[in-house]
Order: C-alpha cells, then structure tokens, then sequence
C-alpha cells in the first residue's frame, strides 16, 4: 500500500504538519520505507483474536465527580506565547 | 576522591556512617558534569540542563534532615532525572525544540517521588525527541557520546541518563522505555536498567510517547541499586488513571534468595540471524553462569515475536500522533514567527517545533488511524499485540524468567544509523515484544566485545519484578562486569 506525494500532502494537513512541497519526495518515500515494514503484519493470521489495547486489558477507574482540580490559571499562562485578560491568543477566527 | 565509583547501597552507607556530607557528594557530582559534560569542550553532553542551586539546596536540606534523624535510607543520594519528566520551575524539554522555552509549572509524580525520599536532582539528561530513537541523535539539543568509547552513540531513548551513570557523573538514573529506551542504552553503557510492568510506575508528568507502552524506570551501576531506586519510584497513583493498585513488595528482601530449581526459558528467535555472533557468545557464557548458581534451561517458543517491530511501528506511532496533537503553539511550548492564521499558525509552529523523527511518526501515526486504513493497521496491530503477549503467557508456563541479548549488536559508530529508520528501528528487535505485552524487562551487564558493553536482558511475568532483580543480583555476586568503569572517566 504505497504512498503518493498527494496522499502524504493530505496527511501532513490531517496532522497539522507544514510540508514544503520540495519535502514531500524525500519523506513520502521515508514513509513508503515504514510502510513496507509495517505490511508484515498483512500476513498474520488473526481470525478471532481480539485486538488488545491494554496489557491487563484494565478500564478507566471512575471516581466520584467533585472537583479536585485549583484553579491555577496564572500560573499555566505565566508560560504561553501569547495571552491576553485571561485568554490565550490565536490569530483572528472570525471577520 | 572515589566518591563517584560507589553504588546507592554504599552511599547510603556513607551517610549514615557520616563518611561525607551530601554537600560534598552533590558538590562532587557537579563538578565531574562540569569537568566532563560540556558539549562546548567536547564533553558528553549527557545533561540538558544542570540544576546546581536546586541541587545544593537539596542536599543541604537532607543533611539537616540525618542530623535531627528525619532521614531516609536515600536522602542525601544525588541522581540524575531524563528531561522527560515535568520538574516545577526547571526547564523540561524532551529533548524537544517545541520544548526548548517550557518551564513546568508542577512536578512528574516520580519527581515528587524522589524529592519525597530525600534523593538529590543534579540535573535533566539529554534523550531522543519525545523519546523516539535509539541512539540520542534525534535530541535537539546534540547527541551524546558514550563513555566506553566517545565516537560511539550511547543508545536511546535514554542515552544521556545511560552515558551520565556510565561515566559517574551520576550514581543513578531515571529513565523511560516505550519499546527498550531503558534496556538497550543500558546495555550498550555498561548499566543495570529495569523497565517495570506497565503500570508499576505513575506516568503522572511524564511526557507521554505512547501512552500504552511508555513506563519509567531506574538506571543504576547494580541490582541492588535498581531495587533502591524502584522502591522509591513504584506505586499507584490515583492521578495515572492507567497506574494500577498494585502491592509494592520490599524489593531488597529477595535480591539473595537461591536461584535453585529456577527455570529459564531460551526464545530460539532472540538467538537468530540478527544477532552479532562475538555479543551471541558472551550472552550464552551468562546463561551458563545462571545455570551454575542452580537454574535449568528450557527452550521456549516466541513464534510472533518476528512481527513485534511492525506492530510497534503502528501503535506507538498512532499513540504519539494522538499524544503529540497538544502541542499546538497556543498554550505552551513554539510559536512561529507572525502567523498569518490558525491553521498556519498549528502547522509552521509543529513543523518548526518538532525534529525529523518525530514528523515521520506523527504522519505514520496519522495514516495509520485514518478513514479506510485503521483497520488494516490499527486494528490488525491490536490484534498481532494480543498474540506477542499470548506466546508469552504460553512461554511462561514452561519457565520462570527468559533471558537473552538486549540489544543485536554493541553501540555504533555516531551517525551510522541516522539515515536509515529501518536499521535504527530494528536495534529494538529485543526489546520491543515486552513493552507490547506490558511485561517487565531487564538488561545487565554481561562482558564486553572489543572493549564495548554487552547486555543480558531478563524478562518476566507480570509483577515480576522481585524475580529479575533476585536473578540479576544473584549473577552479579558472581561476575564483575558491572564494576567495570570506562578508564577516561575511572
């Protein structure tokens, strides 16, 4: 299942990831490489086997829903880019 | 000074005995990384950041504590923490330009943890991009060298903890293994690294890779020092909703019990073509050894342990491109310069932020989760990960403990591998299988080809812990190759 270059321009763009187009040769084919490794596993038989998510195949542990969280907004700012009266700032969404 | 050459157990002794001071041995440490760590002066550059004030602080700190008799078996002991555990006030990185200006504003439960016993933070250890590689080249921040000879890589993820233990510019080391970030470093070093059962030890604060397979763990000179510093590390946390309630045993009371009637299982696939002949002779010489102090040998079966790198190759990579989604150049952690609007500003601070290795996964991960592929990746991968553990349940009902090599060849020359994924990626091909189980695994120093470390993995049930570090201590009464010091750093 090889990749081509405008498949890997659409998985850059799923993954947020700049690609200059004079990149996308050079790590479509590093991928391609992966991907020829990873197709190993086309050939194991897995008919009734449960795909296994968590070694002791453990669920999340609930807990009683009260908030024990403080409220430490300063402090997480204190260490973003870019905030403003409390909010973090992003380039203008809406005209 | 010979403070450096000696183990936790002895350090302990010491300042109980009041031999030295913390001050002093802190003090010690810091000036070995001065001497010998700066990249600048062609050091190893095994540390990224050197907390010297938070250190001496500390130390000053637990000797007060020995004089009014608060102490703790480890206060005072000086180690060095990998950069991927969040440290309050201290830059932590993950090796990451993304990184490069993020201070954390809270602890990793395992910093809590050791701050909690009194140990001593010297600083934060150079490591693989988010821990994805196998040799410390994909750091931002340079590759480290390895002690045993400086124009070799040191192994990663973990290669600076592993080069600051080997060459004593720490007593010990904590580090994190996803698929053998703890157990090949060690190896190719000289070290004792112990990579627990998922589960074992809280992830709280600690930079997630792949959620399903990353766990701490300790590097440290001996066995016995591993049960130390696990000991310190290990326990549920309600904050880890994947840290398991689980007993601690006292690790240290069955690092003596006889090895008598232990049976060792020998998987025919770790001893196949992959693996170096001259490392292949010294890891049976080991199992030889093993079997004087009273264990049998049984050969067991791993028939799907061929697909453990492929399977890897999907579910750390679909884990990472989920985990790495946060760093967004919003909240924390590189901005790009003046972005024209959202979408420019996510992609050109990710693409700008990350390193190579690390965009390949992603994008690997990315695919393999996708509309039309996740079952035949995803999916598929799950289900080979349920066979991998499945042989093992079957392996382990036939032996006690398997053991093999650790890593299929010593360490190699810097820049070697750097080019070709594929060649760096299998240097995993041992270590892999036990992470995708959640089993835990083990490397010790087993000889030396060529003047270079080879290592001897253990690997157990779950829960097994005790079990590894008892046959690991056991063989360590009786060989000598873990007191061996490179001789630039002696």
């Amino acid at each position: 299942m090889a990749l081509t270059t405008d498949q890997v321009a659409r998985i850059a763009h799923l993954a947020r990831l700049q690609l200059p187009s004079d990149e996308n040769l050079r790590v479509t084919e590093s991928l391609n490489n992966i991907l020829g490794l990873i197709d190993q596993l086309q050939a194991a038989n897995t008919q009734g086997i449960e795909p296994m998510a968590h070694p002791l195949d453990a669920t999340q542990p609930l807990r009683v829903d009260r908030v024990t969280e403080l409220n430490q907004r300063d402090a997480y700012q204190s260490i973003a880019p870019a905030v403003q009266d409390g909010c973090y700032l992003v380039p203008r969404v809406v005209e | 000074m010979t403070l450096h050459t000696l183990t936790l157990a002895d350090l302990a002794l010491g300042l109980e005995r009041r031999d030295f001071s913390s001050v002093e041995l802190t003090q010690h440490f810091l000036d070995r990384i001065a001497r010998y760590d700066s990249a600048a002066n062609g050091g190893l550059n095994s540390f990224i950041t050197v907390t010297p004030e938070r250190a001496l602080a500390q130390a000053v700190a637990a000797d007060a504590a020995r004089s009014n008799g608060t102490a703790g078996l480890l206060s005072g002991i000086p180690l060095a923490q990998k950069d991927i555990f969040c440290t309050q006030g201290v830059k932590t990185t993950c090796g990451s330009k993304m990184l490069d200006s993020f201070i954390s504003p809270y602890n990793a439960e395992v910093i809590s943890r050791c701050d909690a016993a009194g140990l001593v933070m010297l600083g934060k250890t150079n490591m693989d991009e988010f821990a994805m590689g196998s040799s410390n080249e994909t750091s931002y921040y340079g590759s480290v060298k390895n002690p045993w000879d400086v124009t070799r890589v040191p192994g990663g993820s973990s290669g600076g903890s592993a080069a600051a233990v080997a060459a004593r510019l720490a007593p010990a080391a904590s580090g994190t293994d996803t698929g053998g970030s703890i157990r090949q470093p060690a190896a190719l070093c000289n070290l004792t690294g112990l990579k627990p059962s998922y589960g074992r030890i809280s992830r709280w604060g600690m930079i997630a890779f792949a959620s399903s397979l990353d766990q701490a763990g300790p590097m440290t000179q001996t066995a016995e020092d591993a049960a130390l510093l696990l000991q310190v590390m290990a326990g549920h946390d309600a904050k880890d909703s994947t840290s398991i309630d689980h007993p601690v045993p006292d690790y240290r009371a069955s690092l003596n019990d006889s090895l008598q009637g232990l049976r060792v299982g020998l998987p025919k696939q770790f001893f196949g073509d992959g693996l170096n002949a001259d490392t292949a002779a010294l890891i049976h010489a080991a199992i030889k050894e093993i079997e004087k102090l009273g264990a049998t040998v049984v050969e067991v079966d791993l028939p799907n342990s061929g697909l453990s790198v492929p399977a890897y190759y999907v579910i750390a990579p679909a884990e990472c491109s989920s985990n790495l989604s946060r760093f967004d150049g919003v909240r924390f952690g590189h901005r790009c310069e003046n972005p024209k609007d959202l979408e420019d500003l996510y992609k050109r601070s990710r693409a700008e932020g990350f390193g190579a290795e690390v965009r390949r996964r992603i994008m690997i991960g990315t695919y393999a989760l996708s509309a039309g592929y996740y079952d035949a990746y995803y999916l598929q991968a799950q289900r080979v990960r349920r066979l991998i553990k499945q042989d093992f349940d079957i392996a382990f009902q036939h032996c006690d403990v398997i053991l093999g090599p650790t890593a299929p060849e010593t360490a190699f020359a810097l820049g070697a591998k750097q080019e070709d994924p594929i060649a760096m990626y299998l240097q995993d091909i041992y270590t892999i299988a036990t992470n995708l189980a959640g089993l835990p695994g083990m490397s010790i120093p087993a000889g030396f080809v060529s003047g270079l470390p080879v290592g001897l993995q253990l690997i157990g049930p779950y829960w097994s812990e005790s079990k590894l570090l008892n046959v690991a201590h056991r063989y360590q009464q009786v060989t000598d190759w873990h007191r061996q010091l490179p001789t630039a750093f002696a």
